[in-house]
Order: structure tokens, then C-alpha cells, then sequence
């Protein structure tokens, strides 16, 4: 009875939505290269993609229904597929929150420079490691590894409120420069959304490896 | 009431001949529930519910080991008579076989005439009552004496032999495969009619399809090689069983 074809189509499932993590991956590390630099051609490279996100969102969803209505799955079978449901949805929210980010650096780029003390650059250094690390936990199919990505959730949501003040502050202290103000905070507020659907990922793999729910810290 | 029907077993063995068909196998069966028993073919599952009715030991060079209590009845118990136990736990096999030269009517009388019953209008009432609680009565109500149980339909006649076991009033149902020969809509109505029969009866189903399993019972237990391997809910069994033999027997990673 050992199911070949199906086991098939679930290593098919897994390659097309690491392949998917890749791309969303790459789009946020462009979107923050993008806000680094304020190269214009690296925020067209963003847009460009997203549309091939986008397709491949719709590739494997189309495949893991098939799955669900085709082989009936189940046990460790049916939470990897319900996982890769849920964490094909965050990857698409990812690529999102990456096109929000380009937005707001052409937007940047249009309006004086503020004197927002914003450590971009280390939010988002964290905030790309839990990505990568929860699509390493997934590939690996390694729990433990879910569990740290948990972990830093909160240290990139300190970041945020710490750039929120400091924007606030830039805003009172000059009129003139609340539009760069603005977007700095936004593109804070981009990572830390980006951030929680690693989150999500590596809470997915949990439950897929364990059998465990540990959304809002439930206790299984 | 539902002390009535709890099956319990404790250091169940059975033997064909030399060959040893199930090991010290003890487990609780809720009552007024449905319990599936899935596992590969030679499992011992058939074997398993044949022993809770004593039909394992009609067949030649049989033997059984162990005890099997069905609430205050001791079914291998001294002085225990086969066909008083068959009268408290019912069966229904994979192949309908309703008595082919009887009416619709006679074939659902026939455990109680076979007991001596002989109140023709009380009779009436438990045919109609079996046929009811088998969701056969609207089919069949027109012609139940004059057609023979073997002109109806397969999935009928399957429902036929559930409203026959019914009548005598059983605590416990056993169905050993009882949808595998039919097609999906009259599968549909047996496992309905499963999922009614429970509120009245305690249900044991083997079968070889696991949606069924997932979709009738609240309780699975896994077999393999003669041995029990796990019972649980079978929510749990299917998303989260606790034994990796369970989890790659209904993953297709053996079998």
C-alpha cells in the first residue's frame, strides 16, 4: 500500500513552496537593500517579481487542494499540507510587505531627509534571519530550530515601538521632515509585519512536526 | 442502560490451528459509540470482532484464550451458551445474505421465530421497527411479503441483514466490512444508518477504508500483526495518532 505518487506530490509541494520562499525572501533582502541604498532599479526589481509570487501562491494552493481532494491525507501527511497552506498565504503577505517597503523608499526619495535615529538596518537583519530560519526549520522539517524563529518575534517588536518614538520625535521636532519620518516608521511597521509571518511559518512547522498549536502561546 | 453494553477484553489469544491469529489483546470498547478496527489484511481484525460473538470457534481447529465481558455477560464464561451471546451481540458480514427463499418480512422475523416468538402482532411491530432503524421500511413497506429478500438491491440487502440483526434486539453490532461490495451511494446510507444505530447500540465496523473509519466511528483501534497497537478517538488517530506503526500504516508508508 506505500503510496509512491502521493508521496510524490507532497515533495512537490514542499520544493515549489521553498521554491516560493526563496522569492519572498529575496524581496524583502531587495526592499531593505532598496531602502540602504535608495536604488531605484532594485525597487523596480521588487515590483517586477511580485507578480511571480503571486502565480506561485496560486501553484500551491492549486496543488495541495489536489492533494487534500485526491489522496485524503492524513496524520503527518494532512498537517503538512494544512501547513503549507497556511505558510503559502504568509509567503504571499511577505512578498506584499516587500513591494509596501519600495514604496516607501521611491516615497523617501521625493522628500527631505529627517533626523529620525531609525536602526533599520539591524531590524531588518533580524527580521530576514527569522524568514530564513523558519524556511530552514520547514525545509528541515526541525521544530527546535521553529522554536527560536519564536523567540525573536518579540525583540524585532521592541525595535519597532523604539523607532515609532523616535519617529514621533523627529515629526515634533521638524514639520519640514515629517514625510521621511513617516516612512521610516512605516517601513518599521513593513519588517515587523514581515517578521510576524515568519512567525507564523515557524508555528506552522511546529505543528506540522509536532502536532502541536503553539499559536498565542497556547500550551499543547 | 449503557453498562448494558461496554465490552471489555482482557488477554485476548486466538488460534487457527497452530497459527496464532491475535496476542494478549485487551482493550475497553466504549458503549453507544462506534469503534472502528483498521489494519492491514491479516491483521486479526476480523478475527478479533469474531471472537466477541463467538464466531471465531465455528470454524474447525479454532481456539481462543483470554476473556471478553459484554457488561454482567461473561462470553466465554462456564455454561455460556454461543447462541445465547449471538443473540446479545449481533453481525453483519461483508456479502449480504439474507435468506434468499424468504419473504423481506420473514428474513427480519426469522432470529425471533427461530427463539420461539410467535405474537404475530408484536412481530408486526418489530419488523417494522428493525426496518425503520435500518432504513429500509419506506422501501420495502408495500411488499414485504410478497418479494423475496434476494430481489432487492445490494446495498438493500445489506440493509435487510442490519434490520434481521436488529430485531432480536442486540446490545452490541458487529460489522465485519459491511459497505466494501457496495457502491458509494449505498454506502452513504449504510454509514448514516451506522451513525443513527449508535444512540441504540454499541458499534464495532472493521474496515479496510480509513475515511469511514474517520467519517463513523469515534474510537479506532489499529491492528497489526495480531496485535492491538493503539485505540483512541479517531480524530486523534487520524491527525495525531501516538505510534509511528499507526502513523505509516494510514500514511500508505507501509502496507
Amino acid at each position: 500500500m506505500t503510496r509512491t505518487r502521493f508521496h510524490q506530490g507532497l515533495d512537490d509541494l514542499k520544493q515549489k513552496l521553498l521554491t516560493m520562499g526563496g522569492m519572498a525572501e529575496q524581496a524583502v533582502e531587495r526592499a531593505v537593500r532598496a531602502y540602504q541604498t535608495g536604488d531605484g532599479s532594485v525597487c523596480q526589481l521588487v515590483l517586477r517579481d511580485e507578480g511571480k509570487i503571486n502565480a506561485a501562491e496560486r501553484e500551491v494552493d492549486e496543488l495541495a487542494i489536489d492533494l487534500l481532494a485526491m489522496q485524503q491525507p492524513m496524520a503527518v501527511d494532512l498537517r503538512f499540507i494544512i501547513a503549507c497552506i497556511k505558510i503559502n498565504a504568509d509567503l504571499e503577505r511577505v512578498g506584499d510587505q516587500a513591494v509596501n517597503i519600495v514604496e516607501r523608499v521611491m516615497d523617501l526619495a521625493r522628500h527631505p531627509k529627517s533626523s529620525v535615529n531609525a536602526d533599520i538596518a539591524r531590524m531588518a537583519a533580524l527580521t530576514i534571519s527569522m524568514v530564513r530560519e523558519a524556511l530552514n526549520a520547514f525545509l528541515t522539517a526541525d521544530a527546535d530550530l521553529a522554536q527560536t524563529v519564536l523567540e525573536r518575534d518579540d525583540l524585532v517588536d521592541n525595535m519597532n515601538r523604539e523607532i515609532f518614538e523616535a519617529a514621533d520625535k523627529a515629526m515634533t521636532h521638524s514639520t519640514e521632515t515629517h514625510r521621511h519620518a513617516l516612512d521610516t516608521l512605516l517601513v518599521a511597521r513593513n519588517l515587523e509585519r514581515v517578521a510576524d509571518h515568519a512567525t507564523n511559518i515557524a508555528e506552522d512547522v511546529i505543528f506540522w512536526v509536532r502536532g502541536a498549536d503553539v499559536r498565542h502561546h497556547a500550551q499543547t | 442502560m449503557d453498562e448494558q453494553s461496554h465490552i471489555s477484553v482482557e488477554n485476548l489469544n486466538a488460534w487457527y490451528g497452530s497459527t496464532q491469529a491475535l496476542y494478549n489483546i485487551n482493550l475497553e470498547i466504549p458503549p453507544r459509540h462506534t469503534t472502528a478496527i483498521i489494519g492491514p489484511s491479516g491483521c486479526g481484525k476480523s478475527t478479533f470482532v469474531r471472537c466477541i460473538n463467538r464466531m471465531h470457534e465455528t470454524l474447525p481447529n479454532t481456539r481462543v484464550a483470554g476473556k471478553i465481558q459484554i457488561a454482567d455477560l461473561d462470553v466465554y464464561g462456564k455454561g455460556v451458551s454461543p447462541v445465547w451471546v449471538r443473540r446479545r451481540v449481533g453481525m453483519v458480514f461483508q456479502k449480504a445474505n439474507p435468506f434468499p427463499t424468504m419473504s423481506i418480512y420473514d428474513n427480519v422475523a426469522a432470529g425471533l421465530k427461530l427463539n420461539g416468538f410467535s405474537n404475530h402482532g408484536e412481530l408486526d411491530k418489530i419488523v417494522e421497527r428493525s426496518l425503520r432503524q435500518a432504513a429500509l421500511w419506506d422501501e420495502v413497506k408495500d411488499s414485504l411479503k410478497k418479494k423475496s429478500g434476494a430481489s432487492l438491491s445490494g446495498g438493500q440487502q445489506q440493509r435487510l441483514c442490519i434490520a434481521r440483526a436488529l430485531a432480536v434486539e442486540p446490545d452490541v453490532l458487529l460489522m465485519d466490512e459491511p459497505a466494501s461490495a457496495l457502491d458509494p451511494i449505498s454506502t452513504a446510507k449504510i454509514e448514516d444508518l451506522i451513525f443513527d444505530l449508535k444512540q441504540q447500540y454499541t458499534v464495532v465496523i472493521v474496515t479496510h477504508n480509513m475515511q469511514q473509519a474517520a467519517r463513523v466511528a469515534e474510537y479506532t483501534a489499529f491492528f497489526l500483526m495480531g496485535n492491538l497497537v493503539e485505540l483512541d478517538k479517531t480524530e486523534k488517530m487520524f491527525t495525531k495518532p501516538s505510534d509511528k506503526r499507526t502513523e505509516d500504516y494510514i500514511t500508505g508508508r507501509f502496507g
